[in-house]
């Protein structure tokens, strides 16, 4: 049934489609990423204060420089992307891809097999 | 010295072709050896962190470094490592600081376009940067339709029509689509009109959106999300259009479709933002005079 199996995406993309997150949900997107990125001291880092100087000030002169104040929506947003995508992916390369190959013993018990223990297998003595 | 030793490590544009294709597979491990053989071979290889603090500093020209403890960090090229603004020094030194016991060059896309502006491996200039991003006009992944399944069809419809509508008005072109293999006829005037407009970006801007039209396999979307017409997201996911409609149809496999997509999102924000911070910028100038 392709047509009720087209309907999810077509909503999540119209719910995609939406208007930017508030600027304050990003701010605080953002900081959540820092946080996970510095640890507990990421208040002291320049990327907290920098990020907190431009909410602060987009907020005060958001009249004079409404356009400014866009950019810098549109800006914030990407940067929370860039974080938070940069974040999950590396955590799907860990668990998918970061290993390197896998051992022989590994690959023969994915497949249910065991490596022969005795050296040179069956007729090793002859 | 050292520094040197372990940034020119971070990867290149040369190395992002490749790695496209290959960082999916497994040659993380096996690269270490070759390393000091082919520099720019190294981006997928991962080398142990070697500083603990990393600040920035502005230097005489107004331009911004990167410090790795005392030492300043330079390009795979060995320059100095130096950007425009402070608000790109503190993003790149964010990448920095994020690696943790080791450094994964892979996730610092920052810290990569920085360093291909920098050093320009291929050695090119804009004219064929530009000549460049306007060959995927002919081949823009959303002029491109199929003619089946109907679901498809309807759903390319539906969910590009109305880019390509607004790439159209906001550019005053025309672009089109077509189902055939050949793909829409565009018009000598288009690509004149848009080579016109990506003129007017700078060295460092192009190189940012020459990545991200290279990323998404779309000026059309690639222009939409750089005006702000659509979100990283939206770009990202109407890039992949396709994809999301097969997912949708034969179920999602974390390790390829997400993996896949957390990547495609991640570089073309890093590509997006490389764009929006190295443009000539109101913002900022608005800045020094407020304080």
């Amino acid at each position: 049934m392709p047509g009720s199996r087209r309907a999810p995406l077509q909503s999540q993309h119209r719910s995609t489609m939406a208007a930017l997150s508030s600027p304050l949900r990003v701010c605080r997107g953002i900081l959540k990423e820092l946080r996970a990125i510095q640890g507990p001291s990421y208040k002291k880092s320049l990327a907290y204060n920098y990020v907190m100087d431009q909410f602060r000030k987009n907020k005060v002169t958001g009249e004079r420089y409404c356009r400014a104040k866009q950019e810098a929506h549109h800006a914030s947003h990407t940067y929370l992307c860039l974080l938070a995508s940069t974040r999950n992916h590396l955590v799907l390369h860990n668990l998918y891809h970061g290993k390197g190959e896998r051992s022989p013993e590994e690959v023969a018990s994915l497949v249910g097999l065991r490596l022969p223990t005795q050296p040179g297998g069956k007729g090793w003595e002859k | 010295m050292l520094i040197g030793k372990y940034a020119c490590i971070a990867n290149s544009c040369l190395m992002r072709t490749f790695q496209t294709q290959t960082s999916r597979s497994k040659v993380c491990l096996r690269n270490q050896h070759y390393e000091c053989v082919a520099r720019y071979s190294a981006a997928t290889a991962e080398r142990k962190r070697f500083y603990q603090d990393v600040s920035i500093s502005q230097s005489e020209g107004g331009l911004y470094e990167i410090n790795l403890d005392q030492r300043k960090l330079k390009t795979p090229g060995g320059k100095l490592f130096t950007v425009p603004n402070e608000a790109l020094a503190i993003a790149v030194a964010t990448e920095w600081d994020a690696q943790r016991d080791t450094l994964k060059f892979y996730t610092m896309h920052l810290t990569t376009l920085c360093n291909t502006a920098l050093d320009n491996p291929t050695q090119r200039s804009k004219e064929q940067m530009i000549t460049a991003a306007l060959k995927f006009l002919e081949t823009d992944t959303i002029c491109y339709r199929v003619d089946e399944p109907h679901g498809l069809v309807e759903l390319q419809k539906n969910e590009w029509d109305p880019v390509l509508q607004w790439i159209e008005k906001r550019y005053n072109v025309a672009i089109g689509s077509s189902a055939s293999i050949l793909g829409p006829e565009i018009p000598e005037a288009t690509k004149d009109n848009l080579r016109q407009h990506l003129k007017s970006y700078n060295f460092w801007s192009l190189t940012g959106l020459e990545y991200v039209i290279t990323q998404l396999k779309s000026i059309v979307l690639s222009l939409g999300m750089i005006d702000r017409h659509l979100s990283v997201e939206q770009a990202v996911l109407l890039s992949r259009l396709e994809e999301e409609y097969q997912i949708r149809r034969w179920g999602n496999v974390e390790w390829a479709h997400d993996y896949d997509m957390y990547e495609l999102r991640a570089r073309t924000a890093a590509g997006a933002l490389f764009v929006h911070l190295t443009s000539e910028s109101s913002t900022v100038k608005h800045k020094l005079l407020q304080d």
